[in-house]
């Protein structure tokens, strides 16, 4: 495989990345979001495997075999046992102005764009264009928690943020210390159980988990 | 022996109306065999437009020109587009009188007009038909725009017989930006021509129809004439797909069994084209009119993520 055509095939993939999480930023219902949110997983390992495979970098595959496990399998499933636990597979965010936010994805996708052109002139590394994408999921996930109000997805906001994350350390240095991705990698497995424990509590407080119930100070209306 | 340029284009003007119908007889086959229902043939909408042409014309006390001209309009501007859009040559002469944004005002100097036929008899489905068709169209114009200028970044060109060559020249590669610009061309296309997940071709019915209520006062030879051109239109943007985002096999030269060669090629890839957009119909159920708006901003947002695609990565 040419260089050519790894950098076209680690575009395309970070082309997916961007697109998932613009579908997660408009996508309405509990499973498809996170269906949305293992793609974009899936697409990260795939991503960096490949970076792994251009550069020689070996302990890019165990990250991106980490990603794979973490962010396909082991997050999605328990926010899928989750989300039937607490009965609200059903359940479809209400008012949210989605072409307003689709706008305002798409001005974030150009700031970062913008915010990262100096990297990539200086940078010499074949995946410096996707640091923008990076950058952009970030911001994206960032928007996703601002915009949405159900626990549930604003914590899926935050799981893309820290994607975003990962993929920007891959394209901008060609991946973290081994070290620091394990414990990044452990920290969320923690964190996807607090989030547990907490809808649980949210829920049994609040009969649901619409974080703007939370704005009220009186018991009854 | 070659034909000349101009020969060739008009064989694209011949091409265009008498392939047309075919095409439109092709999909509702196409579609009635996934629906487990007997087809009719493929000459049907022939027959239509033959039996159509045959009828008397019935006309409004109030119709006043605008009504009587829009048929002509439509089908004689439709028809115009096939000049400037390669289907079996990228050597157009004409080409040159218009490009890919004077393409898209054709389409709606069509929509303009018949939305102004709808209103003019004065009736409530031809009001509330144009307002839902300016609607669309307001919103499919900008997303179509974003769509077709991603290619012309790509290719540095606004002409299109110039896109396809240095289209179908360049060497392979994947290419995000025209993945991106390509499906929004489809949402586009399928909410332009009218068919399922926006509007259905088949259906009277008064709530869901938008098309259909504008043209709900024409008969006869009017009415003829709006359905070729309808079927004209479902052609030119399969057509521009082909031409814009697969265009092998379009260019070359002038010689009559070259010619015939890519005539086949085009055919085929119609053919594909129109099994795809049936399988697209049939998997999807039509949107309630207030989700078009969300349907065309996903359009929109794609085709700008196609443009954005374009700058970032490549």
């Amino acid at each position: 495989m040419s260089t050519e055509l790894v950098i076209q095939l680690n575009t395309l993939l970070a082309a997916m990345i961007l697109l998932t999480s613009f579908a997660l930023l408009v996508q309405r219902r509990m499973f498809a979001i996170l269906h949305i949110f293992a793609w974009q997983g899936f697409f990260l390992g795939l991503s960096t495997a490949v970076i792994g495979f251009a550069t020689g970098e070996h302990h890019l595959y165990i990250s991106s075999l980490l990603t794979l496990v973490m962010k396909v399998i082991l997050l999605p499933y328990i926010l899928y046992t989750l989300i039937h636990k607490l009965k609200i597979h059903r359940e479809i965010e209400s008012v949210m102005n989605t072409p307003a936010t689709m706008l305002a994805g798409i001005g974030l996708v150009i700031f970062s764009y913008h915010l990262t052109a100096p990297v990539r002139q200086l940078s010499t590394l074949m995946t410096r264009s996707t640091l923008a994408v990076a950058l952009a999921t970030v911001m994206l996930g960032l928007l996703m928690m601002v915009t949405r109000r159900h626990a549930v997805s604003q914590i899926i906001g935050f799981l893309a943020m820290e994607n975003g994350l990962f993929f920007a350390a891959t394209s901008a240095t060609y991946g973290m210390p081994m070290v620091v991705e394990l414990g990044v990698a452990l920290d969320l497995l923690i964190a996807a159980f607090i989030f547990g424990i907490f809808f649980f509590h949210i829920n049994t407080t609040f009969d649901s988990l619409d974080v703007d119930q939370m704005a009220k100070l009186k018991e009854t209306d | 022996m070659t034909l000349h340029p101009m020969g060739i284009e008009l064989l694209q003007l011949i091409l265009l109306p008498l392939l047309a119908p075919a095409f439109a007889g092709w999909v509702k086959i196409v579609k009635c065999r996934m629906q487990g229902r007997t087809a009719p043939g493929i000459l049907q909408p022939y027959r239509d437009i033959r039996r159509l042409f045959n009828k008397d014309v019935v006309l409004a006390d109030n119709a006043s020109w605008i009504f009587r001209v829009t048929p002509y309009l439509a089908f004689g501007v439709t028809l115009m587009t096939a000049g400037i859009i390669p289907l079996i040559s990228v050597d157009l002469p004409l080409a040159a009188t218009a490009d890919i944004i004077a393409l898209v005002m054709l389409f709606a100097i069509v929509r303009f007009f018949t939305a102004l036929a709808g209103m003019d008899i004065g009736t409530a489905f031809g009001g509330m038909g144009s307002s839902r068709e300016m609607m669309i169209s307001s919103l499919a114009e900008p997303a179509m725009l974003m769509a077709i200028f991603t290619v012309s970044l790509a290719s540095s060109s606004t002409s299109l017989p110039q896109m396809v060559s240095v289209m179908a020249n360049g060497h392979f590669m994947i290419r995000p930006s025209l993945a991106f610009s390509l499906i929004a061309f489809i949402l586009i296309a399928l909410a332009e021509t009218g068919r399922i997940p926006v509007d259905n071709p088949a259906t009277h019915l008064e709530l869901t129809m938008i098309h259909e209520a504008m043209i709900l006062e024409y008969s006869g030879r009017y009415l003829a004439l709006i359905e070729w051109a309808g079927m004209m239109k479902l052609m030119v943007f399969f057509s521009l797909g082909i031409a814009a985002f697969l265009p092998w096999g379009i260019a070359g030269s002038g010689e009559p069994l070259s010619l015939l060669l890519r005539g086949l090629y085009f055919v085929a890839k119609l053919a594909v084209g129109g099994v795809v957009m049936v399988l697209i119909e049939t998997g999807l159920a039509k949107m309630r009119i207030f989700r078009l708006p969300e349907y065309l901003g996903s359009a929109f947002l794609l085709a700008t993520l196609g443009m954005i695609a374009f700058f970032i990565l490549e």
